[in-house]
């Protein structure tokens, strides 16, 4: 079973050479500390920074410049700064190569639901919605069940959803599945989980042909 | 040269009025018009719809208009980092309307550029587009979206000058550009206002067409969200 850095890690591998890539809050922020460093990526937060790079060193921090988290960031050389329109011009328009963002549930038509619990926690959707809507290509990361134990990969989403069809692929700390036709396709079984131990955490329809192979970090 | 500069923030905010609709700049705390909410808290006007992409922290931001209960109507699109907002919402105290934010950027622009309504794909499927209008473009579906209108804009910028010729620094710039414009009245304050002829014009983001008034900020607080750094080696 892998933790939240091992999700990452392995999404990572996903990240190709001369990829624009928009990562969202949570586990996908972690991926950019997995990006291979023999290719060339550029990050993108909706906030309106492309070729972000690491956190500051203490002292160096600037209000000004923050990624969609709020967090204090630095850029790369290469980088340039833009307005909200132009952010998502190049969201909404397909520039961006490839989107990795967290998820609640996600059924097993690629439906996602991220953004609201009824009647209990409200934050919003920020800028998931033109993500999922536009994106290509779309990892989700997250946990395959929720912490009262129950999956996360259902055969329709029951919270209010953030976009419909759209997740292509799905890394969580037990397995890497495609969404397809069909159902949730297994691709990997992550270190030391048995195909068993997925089926059993997985609620939506589940197509396990052959032999799963265990992941390589 | 027509001349856009008012004397402070009192002349700059003039006309503002119990039950308007104010557009906002900033993302999170970061290109906030603080000088602005100041006076907008010191004033006292109430009934307020405020459109910004977020509403503030507890004790900063838009989070001080509802402290004291200035705002009706909310339309932004994430609101995670405010105790006192969600307690409202939650409450029916405060009107909410989540907008995804692409849209909300979109929605600024066409109201500045000139276009009633525009088709994207954000939230077709979901709650959003409940009510909309939706269209098919190839094989694809949209949802029908329509300009904002708003009394007043206000924006953030770093440098601006007597024209009203806007230059933003680093991601401070967000949604403070299409707002300029969007809106009947658009103020701009600036952390360094510069007689005209100081900035190359090559350099300016928002030409001063766009801004009816500017002033200088008298001080700017930058809270920073969330602090995050990394050891040095």
């Amino acid at each position: 079973m892998l933790d939240k850095n091992g999700i990452a890690k392995r999404i990572a591998k996903e990240v190709k050479d001369g990829y624009y890539v928009n990562l969202g809050i949570g586990i996908p922020t972690m991926v950019a500390n997995f990006v291979r460093d023999d290719i060339s990526v550029e990050f993108q937060s909706e906030n309106g920074v492309l070729g972000m790079g690491p956190f500051p060193f203490e002292g160096e921090e600037d209000a000004d410049i923050i990624n969609a988290g709020k967090q204090t960031i630095t850029t790369m050389p290469g980088a340039s700064f833009f307005d909200s329109v132009t952010s998502f011009a190049m969201i909404r328009g397909q520039h961006v190569d490839l989107t990795i963002l967290g998820a609640m549930e996600v059924s097993d038509k690629g439906d996602i639901a991220n953004w609201k619990i009824p009647g209990k926690m409200v934050k919003g959707m920020g800028g998931a919605m033109d993500l999922v809507a536009s994106a290509e290509n779309i990892i989700v990361a997250m946990m395959h069940t929720n912490r009262a134990g129950e999956s996360k990969l259902l055969k329709e989403c029951t919270l209010p959803l953030t976009g419909v069809g759209c997740v292509k692929k799905i890394v969580t700390n037990l397995a890497v599945l495609e969404v397809t036709t069909g159902g949730f396709r297994l691709l990997e079984r992550a270190p030391g989980v048995s195909v068993g131990a997925i089926e059993n955490a997985t609620s939506g329809r589940l197509i396990v042909e052959g032999e799963i192979p265990e992941m390589k970090l | 040269m027509i001349r856009k500069t008012v004397e402070n923030v009192q002349e700059a905010l003039k006309g503002v009025k119990d039950g308007m609709t104010l557009m906002l700049g900033g993302f999170g705390l970061c290109g906030i018009p603080e000088n602005t909410i100041s006076e907008l808290v010191r004033l006292g006007v109430t009934d307020l719809c405020c459109i910004s992409n977020n509403a503030g922290v507890d004790d900063f931001g838009l989070g001080l208009l509802l402290q004291q209960k200035q705002i009706r109507k909310m339309i932004s699109s994430y609101v995670g980092e405010n105790d006192e907002f969600e307690r409202q919402m939650l409450s029916g105290e405060l009107e909410v309307e989540l907008t995804p934010q692409g849209t909300l950027a979109e929605k600024c622009r066409a109201a500045q550029a000139g276009f009633p309504a525009f088709y994207t794909p954000a939230g077709f499927g979901t709650e959003v587009a409940l009510g909309k209008e939706t269209r098919e473009f190839n094989g694809k579906m949209y949802v029908l979206e329509e300009a904002f209108k708003a009394d007043f804009s206000f924006v953030k910028a770093w440098k601006g000058d007597e024209a009203g010729n806007l230059i933003f620094k680093g991601t401070a710039r967000n949604f403070n550009p299409c707002m300029c414009g969007a809106a009947n009245i658009t103020v701009a304050e600036v952390e360094e206002l510069l007689p005209a002829g100081s900035l190359d014009p090559n350099d300016i983001h928002v030409p001063g067409i766009f801004v009816q008034r500017i002033f200088q900020g008298e001080k700017y607080e930058k809270r920073i969200e969330q602090r995050t750094v990394r050891p040095r080696n």
